[in-house]
């Protein structure tokens, strides 16, 4: 074999071993992006829009309304729960620990619930809720895009969702998205 | 009427809304049910993501379902139920995802794919057919080798 052939050879190996290993590791990184990626945190499409307008009764006295525009000129955050929902008790604690601080009043949604069930759960695990609205139907928690509950909408001043949280709010994301993004939101 | 019959046709009475509510989502208007069940095929169901709320169970798709046959029935078009929906889970609620920057690898990844693949392999058939004829001193030692082979064979 002469020279010419031999390096001829030569790139076409490193072209033959190269070009599938180079696709690999592309096909590799994506699927790893994937992997790591969570399908349940769909983007809302709500963030940066004025939170939609409802009204409805109050859980503890079905008398008594409750409408978004009654928070307007505060900030404030509300939490959809249910006292079906197993997650929604993981995650309680952290709300009656961020309710004594005094940081930010929490309204609670509560979605698609027996009212009696509601205020039950909440009378045994403690009850961070300036007040909770009773969507029986689930008709306001279509509004707000829900799917899983728990979720969480921080709401500024003029009425305007600024950050969503889809599943359980814990102490790092109280501590690391939801204060920061308050103190900020305070000082608008 | 004597007190238990009385007592049990109440309790009846009291629980015919319930067995409304349960028939209510099946509109009897034909027509409407299929515009329902080809946009609800239109929709995802966010709990369970690989299926459309047509085929799902889960209680939120039976909800957009019954979202979608009210406002079917109250008059909105496909479109405005569409754009409804959007709203209010963003583009993922959409079964066949719009064509758009962030989608277009999505919709164009594939076929672009293709067409390279049909690329390499037009060129390494037309590569292989344009290998050059041998030399007269290669042809003597590929006859040479032949014979010898042939020669061996009984």
């Amino acid at each position: 074999m002469n020279t010419e052939s031999t390096t001829q050879a030569a790139r076409g190996s490193s072209l033959r071993y190269g070009l599938p290993l180079a696709a690999f590791l592309v096909l590799a990184v994506f699927l790893g992006i994937g992997l790591n990626l969570n399908p349940r945190e769909v983007p809302s499409p709500l963030v940066g829009k004025p939170a939609p307008h409802f009204e409805l009764p109050q859980l503890h006295r079905a008398d008594l309304r409750f409408s978004e525009t009654d928070m307007r000129g505060k900030v404030w955050m509300l939490n959809v729960w249910a006292s079906w929902c197993a997650a929604c008790r993981d995650e309680h604690p952290v709300l009656v620990e961020l309710a004594k601080s005094g940081t930010i009043p929490i309204v609670g949604l509560n979605y698609k619930d027996k009212r009696d069930e509601g205020i039950a759960w909440l009378a045994r695990f403690g009850d961070p809720y300036l007040l909770s609205a009773y969507d029986e139907q689930g008709r306001v928690g279509i509004d707000y895009g829900v799917y899983g509950v728990p979720e969480t909408y921080v709401i500024d001043k003029r009425g305007v969702i600024r950050y969503k949280r889809i599943g359980i709010v814990t102490p790092q994301i109280v501590s690391q998205k939801i204060l920061p993004l308050v103190s900020e939101l305070n000082r608008e | 009427m004597n007190k238990p019959l009385f007592a049990a046709l109440l309790m009846l009475a009291a629980a015919m809304p319930a067995i409304a509510g349960e028939a209510a989502p099946v509109a009897k208007d034909v027509a409407l049910e299929k515009r329902v069940m080809a946009l609800s095929e239109e929709l995802r169901c966010l709990v369970c993501q690989n299926q459309t709320i047509a085929d799902s169970n889960a209680p939120l798709a039976i909800d957009l379902k019954s979202q979608v046959r009210e406002k079917l029935a109250a008059g909105m078009s496909e479109r405005e139920i569409i754009d409804y929906m959007v709203a209010r889970y963003g583009d993922f609620v959409l079964y066949r995802p719009p064509v758009r920057t962030t989608t277009m690898l999505l919709w164009f990844g594939p076929p672009l794919l293709l067409v390279l693949g049909l690329w390499l392999f037009a060129r390494t058939v037309l590569r292989r057919r344009a290998a050059p004829p041998l030399s007269t001193d290669e042809q003597a030692r590929a006859r040479a080798l032949l014979d010898a082979t042939e020669n061996r064979q009984p």
